[in-house]
């Protein structure tokens, strides 16, 4: 069975829940319409299903092969992501000044959600470029750069990589011990970079890194970082390729999951010196990291929504198919495929009402990223600004986390098939399992929440959250029926449950107990991500409801998105409450157990 | 040259379709739907005869209700030029489809009329000879290599046999079968290009033609349940069996 994008919740979340209209309202985008972002998804789900969904399974198994400081890709990568550039799907993002399609980040995330979803490993070569252009584009001011590099990564001719992780240098990036020399009008680097996605590869002519290093004067720590451009093949004036760089892939990872993604390390001047040129000011690099971080995370964030999706569609297509059973309560005595069981239903509704949710906070936030760069009244882009900077840890922590316990669902669902290989569902989950980890881990976000986003305003922010989460309550009181009696009450008491939560986060830091707050961020993280995903599924519920009694649209699809918000207040939004009492509790016996006692 | 390519707005190709509970059609509510297949193999060859310089315009024509929009932008987006949308939304039978399209020929003068061989809704397979009849052109249908050179066209025909070419004037009809190409993915930069395009919306009364009904659907039903295999013991019963109980050797 392959993977079709469900471009009708897609659709749904962009134009009733994100508001895509809201931002038809600025000049750039007023061309974006629902019947043109339609298309576009259309026509990225055909591509999706045609040529990146076949060699899913087989560029795991494959994997890629390294020799002589050289990759080749798994089979079919090379000519499926030809095409991809052939078709423009690089170029989504980017600024039309340097031949990109200057899509708002609302759309280009749903764009995003449907390659991860067909190809996880695949999807990161065009992730990294874009994150690679993104810092051309707003932190390289050398004209001479911009107008050769930016047009070839735009077009999809040359990747992008980051390099930021050293040996010694993870989560802190302060440690990084790159060298960058002054020789003339541009620097010499050496030092080994590892975990380099895409950093070496055979499915493009050239690859820009986009590297971390210091400077022989540069003060130590955070703030004498740069960030130089190092391309695998020097680039003369007019474009075309020169001589090869001094920065060679020495290995690739054996990983648990996206095994068609190359892993590399990268030796930068084991010889003469890699030959690179600054992007910005001096020790301003990890500044423009963070100034590309919300895009970034929320790319991150946006794999565990598409690969749980992908997971529930496989998940759902065998739990139809397996007969298995009879039926409880039924005394024919027939054999029925398994989706008649209820546990198995339990999980799929599970999977769906989560991805769902998980969806819809995602492409909320990216909605909110686009406001905070174009509205044009500092005050609402200011606040667009604040919230998402609070939401962007919980869509990169709180989604990941539930992908890779969704997709451990898919498996379940599978049985004993489901830890064979074969297939495919395994291969979700260990899929699944990175994306918690890169881009800062489900611990940085969680402390990034506490800290820099709620203790850091007094809560602020969240408090302003809260308030739309209320206007929503309102909105329910006016529906009757059961099943928005229970919505709105999953949605009150888990809001009941934040608001005590963020109390006690603002009174940890107010009584200079950042400890207590950290050791409880990530139960808040979880705690945030189940409220704000229940306060945008009772916000479609209340939708699909109106849309129901207009009697306009795909009714099966409103009747089931109304049953998948009750299903989501009853099984994860009861959850609130315990999470609360682990947010308020649960520091103690973590902060009590020595080290020696472990 | 110009061409005059017909799309169909039919229920997509990965629809598993159920039949109405009183028999009466398939359901399509709520359905994807999306460019006949074959149609899209269409403006594919048009597109190609245009890169090779021999088409100068591509129009699509649709005929149906508004949402048949939606596959004249997938077809504007893959490289047709402009597109007329006939709008009603009664039923269409390939006999009036063919009238409506007569007339939109008669209009437009196009050298080349191309339309995929049936549509996988009906699977009538009719409309294309029909026009052709309508018009008193020649027909090329079931194409599956077209080459036009001056006021020829020499098309290759999948037949039950194996291949036919034939040499036809123009103006033509062409009916497009599965091998004739390969249709091209969207590029992205096209989708929006594709909006700005012209695409005119007539009404059946704007081109004079009636949709009157030739046909009757008496009853529409699910195809009878496969039954289980069996495993023959050995080649003799298995013989027997294609001989005696499937007879078809």
């Amino acid at each position: 069975m392959s993977y079709h994008a469900p471009t009708q919740d897609m659709l749904f979340v962009i134009n009733e829940l994100a508001g895509l209209s809201e931002l038809n309202a600025f000049e750039e985008y007023a061309e974006i319409t629902p019947d043109v972002v339609e298309s576009i998804l259309e026509e990225a789900g055909k591509f999706a299903t045609d040529i990146l969904d076949p060699i899913n399974h087989s560029g795991d198994k494959e994997g890629n092969q390294f020799a002589n400081n050289a990759v080749t890709t798994a089979t079919g990568f090379k000519e499926a992501y030809a095409q991809f550039a052939e078709a423009g799907w690089t170029g989504v993002a980017s600024s039309p000044d340097y031949g990109g399609q200057g899509l708002p980040s609302l759309v280009s995330t749903a764009v995003a959600e449907i390659w991860k979803s067909a190809n996880m490993a695949f999807s990161l070569c065009p992730m990294l470029t874009q994150g690679a252009i993104e810092a051309l584009m707003h932190h390289c001011s050398d004209e001479s750069i911009r107008s050769v590099y930016l047009p070839k990564m735009i077009e999809g001719t040359w990747t992008g990589t980051m390099n930021l992780t050293e040996p010694s240098a993870g989560s802190d990036l302060s440690a990084v011990r790159s060298k960058a020399v002054p020789e003339g009008d541009h620097y010499r680097l050496y030092g080994q970079k590892i975990f380099i996605t895409w950093g070496e590869h055979d499915v493009a002519e050239n690859i820009i890194h986009l590297v971390l290093a210091r400077l022989p004067d540069a003060p130590e720590g955070v703030k004498g970082i740069s960030l130089f451009v190092v391309p695998k093949f020097l680039v003369n004036a007019d474009g075309s390729l020169g001589a090869r760089n001094d920065a060679y892939c020495v290995s690739i990872e054996h990983k648990l999951g996206i095994n068609a993604s190359p892993t590399a390390v990268i030796a930068f001047g084991d010889n003469e010196g890699a030959l690179g040129y600054m992007v910005g000011e001096p020790n301003q690099g990890l500044k423009y990291m963070f100034t590309m971080m919300n895009h970034a995370r929320l790319a991150v964030g946006l794999e565990g929504v598409a690969i749980s999706e992908r997971a529930y569609q496989r998940a759902l297509a065998y739990a139809k198919d397996r007969i298995q059973g009879v039926e409880i309560g039924s005394r024919t005595g027939q054999k029925v495929a398994i989706i008649k069981h209820p546990d198995v239903r339990r999980m799929l509704l599970t999977m769906k009402s989560v991805t769902e949710a998980t969806r819809a906070v995602a492409y909320y936030g990216a909605a909110l990223l686009d406001k905070a760069g174009h509205e044009p009244d500092d005050a609402v882009r200011a606040e667009a600004q604040s919230q998402v900077d609070l939401l962007i840890p919980v869509v990169k922590g709180w989604c990941t986390e539930m992908g890779v316990e969704l997709t451990s669902l898919g498996i379940q669902v599978h049985g004993g098939m489901g830890y064979i290989e074969e297939t495919g569902a395994a291969q979700h989950f260990r899929d699944a399992r990175i994306a918690t980890i890169y881009e800062g881990t489900t611990g940085i976000q969680a402390n990034d929440l506490v800290g820099r986003k709620v203790g850091l305003d007094k809560g602020v922010a969240a408090q302003a959250l809260f308030v739309k989460i209320k206007a929503t309550l309102a909105d329910l009181e006016t529906v009757h029926g059961d099943d928005f009696a229970v919505i709105r009450q999953g949605l009150s008491t888990g809001l009941e449950a934040l608001t005590t939560a963020t109390a006690w986060i603002v009174q940890q830091y107010a009584e200079k107990n950042p400890q207590a707050a950290n050791a409880s961020s990530v139960a808040y993280l979880r705690l945030f991500g189940y409220v704000v995903g229940g306060w945008q599924m009772a916000r479609a519920a209340f939708i699909a409801q109106q849309k129901l009694q207009q009697s306009s649209g795909n009714h099966a699809f409103f009747e089931a998105k109304i049953i998948s918000t009750r299903f989501y207040a009853d099984y994860m939004l009861s959850q609130a409450a315990g999470l609360s009492h682990a947010v308020t509790q649960g520091s103690v016996a973590i902060l009590a157990m020595s080290d020696e006692l472990f | 040259m110009k061409i005059l390519v017909a799309v169909k707005r039919v229920v997509d190709y990965n629809v598993k379709v159920r039949v109405k509970s009183d028999g009466s059609d398939v359901d399509i509510a709520n359905v994807k739907m999306s460019m006949n297949p074959f149609d899209e193999i269409a403006v594919e060859e048009a597109i190609r005869l245009q890169e090779a310089g021999i088409a100068t315009e591509i129009i699509l024509v649709s005929l149906g209700v508004k949402a048949c929009q939606d596959i004249l932008r997938t077809g504007l987006a893959m490289g047709g030029d402009r597109a007329i949308l006939v709008e009603t939304d009664e039923e269409i039978q390939p006999l009036s489809a063919a009238k409506l399209l007569k007339a939109v020929v008669e209009k437009e003068q196009p050298k080349m009329v191309i339309l995929g061989k049936q549509a996988i809704d009906d699977d009538a397979n009719q409309t294309g000879q029909m026009l052709a009849a309508l018009l008193g052109w020649g027909q090329a249908t079931f194409a599956s290599k077209v080459t036009v050179a001056g006021e020829q066209a020499t098309v290759i025909r999948e037949i039950d046999g194996g291949l036919e070419t034939i040499a036809v004037k123009l103006p033509v009809v062409v009916t497009a079968d599965l091998r004739l190409n390969e249709p091209r993915y969207v590029k992205l930069p096209n989708i929006m290009k594709a909006k700005k395009k012209p695409l005119d919306v007539l009404t059946p009364a704007d081109l004079g033609v009636n949709l009157t009904k030739n046909l009757v659907t008496l009853k529409v039903q699910e195809p009878p349940v496969r039954k289980a295999g069996v495993k023959v013991a050995d080649v003799q019963s298995l013989v027997d069996k294609l001989k005696n109980e499937a007879k078809v050797i």
